[in-house]
């Protein structure tokens, strides 16, 4: 997939993304949308095409369990969120809802960079930069939820949920997209 | 093999010794969802051709978000959820009942060993009482309300060993704030804490919710502590079964272990606009406040509410300073009311607002700033927005110094309030 580079930064909670106060006034996932991170970037919904790829810092989708907050990027067509590092939560709705969303080094992308996305290959290029950038493979269970397009699809094919590869290696990352790779550990 | 305590209750559960980074599919033994929950956990449930919850009894539902049910996409929500709780003969938790956090002990349901999904991401709060609760989105909930199980990574611990004793005028909130601002929001992501020590060991259930509340604002998966003496007193002045205790193993390893000295701790407040922005409450002074905001799963509960009393008592708020305060819970309420704290809020000249998550979020429909004021508040989130305008900025604190700075119209200090000559009031 490719698309045009949103930029935000670190710490991305899901209010942000998507207000609560949006969620009380209507039930309609298209009209919260147009709300869509009204409070950090008010542009953003003028601003955005279907495809483009939301590109963040550390801990995106932190905060509240809201899936609204992966639905409204679906309503606009975004088409997948790279970021440096994801919240717990958000990384799992995000799979369940079929939103594709992969870690990678952000650091180097700016507003409006074109970006090619190679799921198969495990490359994020960023065309305008000429910067290749590799993403952090799904773990095997999630990888397996995304290519059915979601939970739903997924437990249409296996309904007693089944894991694929629960043995094998590679298995243990789970739902944490998070590893070694970021030095920073705990401790800082 | 010695485990911490996560680990120890997924072995147990799925019947076999699990490691970090194992990934296993656990039965759930308590699932709830909420009317904040866009879409509803039931609309996922029978887009997944879902019939029967797994379990009527083991599910649950609570209109707390909006308690003040104040739009009609609200009301009509509440109205699908009381629709599907009745064909489903599960229990639904009314508006005014309270929180789900707090209800869920008060109910029973939060028991030593046990596993608990929510679809709130706060539900790590009632590890509290020594179990593992996690929050998931609305479709992860619908997964585990019509199967009973749901998929888990087994996650590494990060244990923090606090010493000593919270000093007079100094709360569990100050105490996890500080913690936050130790890791960062992130520096628990995907991690279960352990909170032990003697610090915890002083701390009575309430206290103790208001840290594993606010374990997810460093990401945390879980948020648990022993069941110590005060658990199961507590446990046993309710009837209520602690056979399933766990405590983590000797020499059980943790990937990172804190140890902090929690007599050495001060007020302090986070600033806007993250939770890691913490200040001892005393270098703030300057910072004029328009609005204080007392409750929320953080700090809504009785001991909080006494807390706040006892800091208000001979005194009156600030001119110009609107104060709000929600009991999280109608127990809670009830509780404060027999105790006269709400009378001594009401004649302070505060609002007292409907048990539940009023004035936490902007979904809320009750204590919304307005544009360019300052509120000071015992919540655990200071997002821009949050409250319901990104024009107004949110300070968190302990229930004790959002009544100080209350009083004295600009973050304050709680401890000349506090000091052990004082009469103790109602508490």
């Amino acid at each position: 997939m490719s698309g045009r580079a949103q930029r935000f930064g670190d710490n991305v909670n899901t209010d942000y993304i998507i207000a609560a106060q949006h969620k009380a006034a209507s039930l309609d996932v298209r009209e919260m949308a147009t709300h869509t991170f009204a409070d950090i970037d008010p542009d953003f919904v003028s601003r955005v095409e279907p495809g483009d790829i939301v590109v963040a810092g550390r801990n995106f989708g932190c905060g509240s369990s809201r899936e609204t907050a992966v639905h409204v990027l679906q309503a606009l067509g975004v088409g997948a969120v790279l970021a440096q590092s994801f919240a717990r939560i958000y990384f799992r709705n995000a799979i369940n809802s079929g939103l594709p969303v992969f870690e990678c080094d952000t650091s180097g992308i700016v507003q409006g960079d074109q970006l090619e996305i190679d799921q198969g290959r495990g490359i994020a290029t960023n065309t305008s930069q000429g910067e290749r950038l590799p993403i952090t493979p799904l773990p095997p269970v999630m990888q397996a939820v995304l290519d059915a397009g979601g939970i739903v699809a997924y437990l249409r094919q296996h309904p007693d949920l089944t894991l694929p590869d629960l043995t094998a290696p590679g298995s243990t990352r789970a739902d944490q997209p998070t590893t070694d790779t970021h030095p920073r550990g705990a401790v800082r | 093999m010695a485990q911490t305590i996560t680990e120890q209750i997924f072995s147990r559960r799925v019947g076999h010794d699990v490691r970090p980074g194992d990934v296993v599919v656990a039965p759930v033994d308590f699932v709830f969802s909420h009317d904040g929950n866009r879409p509803q956990p039931l609309e996922t449930f029978r887009s997944m051709g879902g019939v029967q919850v797994f379990d009527p009894s083991k599910v649950a539902m609570f209109l707390d978000h909006a308690p003040n049910v104040h739009t009609p996409a609200v009301a009509e929500m509440h109205r699908r959820m009381r629709e599907f709780a009745e064909e489903q003969g599960i229990t639904l938790f009314p508006a005014g009942r309270g929180i789900s956090h707090q209800v869920l002990p008060e109910e029973g349901y939060a028991l030593p060993g046990r596993i608990i999904v929510g679809s709130d991401s706060h539900t790590c709060t009632a590890g509290a009482l020594n179990l593992l609760a996690t929050g998931v989105g609305s479709t992860d909930l619908a997964v585990a309300m019509m199967l009973g199980k749901l998929w888990f990574k087994v996650p590494p611990t990060i244990r923090f060993q606090l010493e000593g004793a919270l000093p007079v005028g100094v709360f569990s909130k100050d105490l996890v704030l500080h913690l936050i601002a130790l890791v960062g929001v992130d520096g628990a992501t995907y991690r279960a804490v352990e909170f032990h020590g003697p610090a915890i060991g002083g701390l009575g259930m309430d206290a103790r919710m208001t840290v594993t509340n606010m374990a997810v604002e460093m990401g945390a998966k879980f948020g648990i502590m022993e069941a110590d003496d005060v658990t199961r007193r507590w446990l046993r002045q309710r009837s209520l079964d602690d056979s399933g205790a766990v405590d983590s193993d000797p020499g059980a390893e943790y990937e990172a272990v804190h140890q902090v000295d929690a007599g050495a701790l001060v007020p302090v407040v986070a600033e806007p606009p993250t939770p890691d922005r913490v200040r001892p409450a005393a270098d703030l002074g300057g910072v004029a406040i328009q609005q204080a905001t007392i409750g929320t799963s953080a700090n809504g509960q009785l001991d909080d509410l006494r807390a706040a009393a006892r800091v208000l008592e001979g005194h009156h708020f600030a001119p110009g300073v609107k104060v709000y305060i929600t009991a999280a819970s109608q127990r809670a309420y009830l509780a404060a009311r027999r105790e006269g704290l709400v009378d001594l809020f009401l004649d302070a000249g505060a609002v007292i607002g409907t048990p539940g998550c009023s004035g936490c979020t902007g979904a809320s429909g009750f204590g919304v700033p307005a544009d360019g004021e300052t509120m000071i508040t015992s919540a655990n989130r200071n997002f821009i927005g949050r409250t319901g305008n990104s024009l107004a900025e949110i300070y968190l604190a302990s229930p004790a110094t959002v009544m100080a700075s209350a009083i004295a119209g600009s973050i304050t200090d709680p401890r000349p309030f506090l000091t052990p000559s004082r009469s103790v009031g109602a508490a």
